[in-house]
């Protein structure tokens, strides 16, 4: 009889629990078809290959502010992704217990925590003011400074799950500290870093708040590192709020693009990495 | 060819604890020596400060003196010591992300030995020695960690053995392996003894009974007994190894 019940009680908790995934499932999914039915319209190969038009004039693209994108975020892996591999070997493998590795740990999660346009706010300060002028290398170095505590928590994970047996059978060889960790230790959590690599990419590609005052966004062809230049997430805001229904359809437009980047790149982190063909 | 030990009032500790309360201890060279006692003894401790291991862990303090042929290996930087004391863990260890023929070679290549014709022989060598030839010859390019555990464990012993250390350390070499397994590991150990001196860990008193010409028996970090193996399973000196041996304890 208290089996009947207890079915019962089974049943309805499956039910909550089911309820509550498929509400989880609404933004998720809204917000994907929602961007995909109003940027698909407004997506063409021109999009991809021209310059941004004039104020409210119909057609040209975000050929530059895609370009633009890749560029910062390839200037910030340039810098997050090794000093976050690097720090991350430091506090696993040579000082793991000291005070000094607690407060980097302390301070990484602190970073993780703040909010990207302070970091915009930092940088516009110590650099754009300095340098006398909004730049790539602003931005990428901004973007970098959010990507470096998400490498470093990633990457300590997953050398942490690299067995200490591991370490030892390679100074038993009479191989060295720093070589087991570079050929031994490293391609071991090589995976695991790849992945995580990746999402600190995706996550940086659609940072906003950070660029708005040290990258600026431009509506040509940045010359150099050393000038404003554009970036999707700036063009998507700028359009957006703008008057213009031509420029807006295109802020639809760049939001897909971003998306399908991220998405990729997730993609990207949960195959490639995921088994070595042997 | 292996190599004499001798060791001398070594003391070991982990954090505040005391684990070897000052050994002495002479190991005769090409001989299979066995270190038995119940858990927590120190036996392991005991082997892992002959190849420096033990230092390599956070708190840990070693006194005393041990001797390679008569020279202070104290004198040595581990790393260069570790290339003639080789060990074999309790657990099989291959390198994750290294195909077989790469984990056998690990130790010569990553102390960067280039040639690919050496490296090859020295492979085969070590492998064959190791009683795995014929199992992964086809195969060398597959994951380490796709062969069996006893597999695993052979793979591990022919990489202990690819860099020619001279003796060779055992750490419950098969204590994780069925017997079949176990019964290869045995063979190959007394095989191995013509050339390295081999000093192994054993909960299984059959075991160091089978393949040990010498036993030394350890409780609460200290040497007990040490003797010629039929000695100390006959006619135990000492009434604490007598009663280990009989089973009263341990």
């Amino acid at each position: 009889m208290n089996d009947r019940l207890r079915r019962y009680r089974n049943e309805m908790m499956m039910g909550i629990f089911t309820v509550a995934t498929l509400l989880a499932l609404i933004p998720l999914f809204g917000v994907l078809g929602y961007v995909v039915t109003n940027g698909l319209s407004a997506l063409n190969l021109e999009f991809f290959m021209n310059l941004p038009k004039g104020m409210g004039t119909p057609g040209g693209g975000m050929a530059n502010s895609i370009v633009g994108t890749l560029i910062m975020v390839l200037i910030a892996s340039l810098i997050g992704i090794p000093v976050g591999i690097l720090t991350a070997i430091y506090l696993t493998e040579y000082d793991s217990a000291s005070w000094f590795s607690m407060g980097v740990r302390f301070a990484t999660d602190v970073l993780t925590g703040i909010p990207s346009i302070i970091v915009g706010i930092v940088i516009y300060s110590s650099v754009v003011l300095k340098m006398g002028h909004f730049s790539a290398l602003a931005g990428g170095l901004s973007l970098s400074i959010i990507m470096i505590p998400l490498m470093i928590r990633s990457t300590e994970e997953m050398l942490k799950l690299v067995p200490h047996s591991i370490r030892e059978a390679g100074y038993a060889l009479g191989i060295s500290k720093g070589t087991t960790i570079i050929k031994i230790v490293l391609p071991t959590a090589a995976k695991g870093i790849m992945t995580g690599a990746m999402l600190a990419v995706a996550r940086v590609s659609g940072e906003t708040a950070p660029l708005l005052f040290t990258a600026l966004g431009n509506q040509y062809w940045a010359r150099s590192l050393n000038e404003p230049i554009a970036a999707l997430p700036v063009q998507i805001y700028q359009y957006a709020t703008s008057p213009y229904k031509a420029w807006q359809q295109q802020a639809w437009a760049g939001s897909l693009v971003l998306i399908s980047l991220v998405v990729l790149l997730n993609l990207i982190a949960r195959c490639a990495f995921r088994s070595r063909s042997n | 060819m292996g190599q004499s030990l001798s060791i001398h009032n070594l003391e070991a500790w982990y954090g505040s604890n005391k684990i070897l309360k000052g050994i002495n201890m002479e190991i005769r060279p090409n001989q299979v020596t066995a270190i038995i006692g119940p858990s927590g003894c120190g036996k392991s401790t005991f082997v892992r400060c002959i190849n420096r291991m033990h230092e390599t862990l956070p708190r840990t303090r070693v006194r005393g003196e041990i001797s390679l042929d008569g020279r202070s290996i104290y004198d040595l930087n581990p790393v260069a010591l570790r290339k003639t004391v080789g060990m074999v863990f309790q657990k099989a260890n291959p390198f994750p992300s290294m195909s077989i023929y790469d984990n056998v070679v690990a130790g010569l290549r990553l102390n960067g030995m280039k040639n690919k014709q050496e490296l090859k022989a020295s492979a085969e060598k070590s492998l064959r020695m190791a009683a795995l030839w014929d199992e992964v010859k086809d195969r060398l390019n597959y994951s380490g960690m796709s062969l069996s555990g006893g597999q695993q464990q052979r793979l591990c012993i022919a990489r202990a053995l690819a860099v020619e250390p001279s003796v060779l350390l055992m750490d419950e070499p098969a204590s994780a392996l069925d017997p079949i397994a176990t019964t290869h590991i045995e063979e190959l150990i007394r095989s191995l003894k013509e050339i390295y001196t081999i000093i192994i860990v054993t909960h299984n008193m059959q075991q160091a009974a089978r393949i040990a010409d010498s036993t030394a028996f350890f409780l609460s970090g200290e040497l007990v007994e040490h003797g010629p193996t039929s000695e100390i399973f006959t006619n135990p000196h000492d009434k604490r190894t007598e009663d280990y041996i009989t089973g009263r304890f341990g």
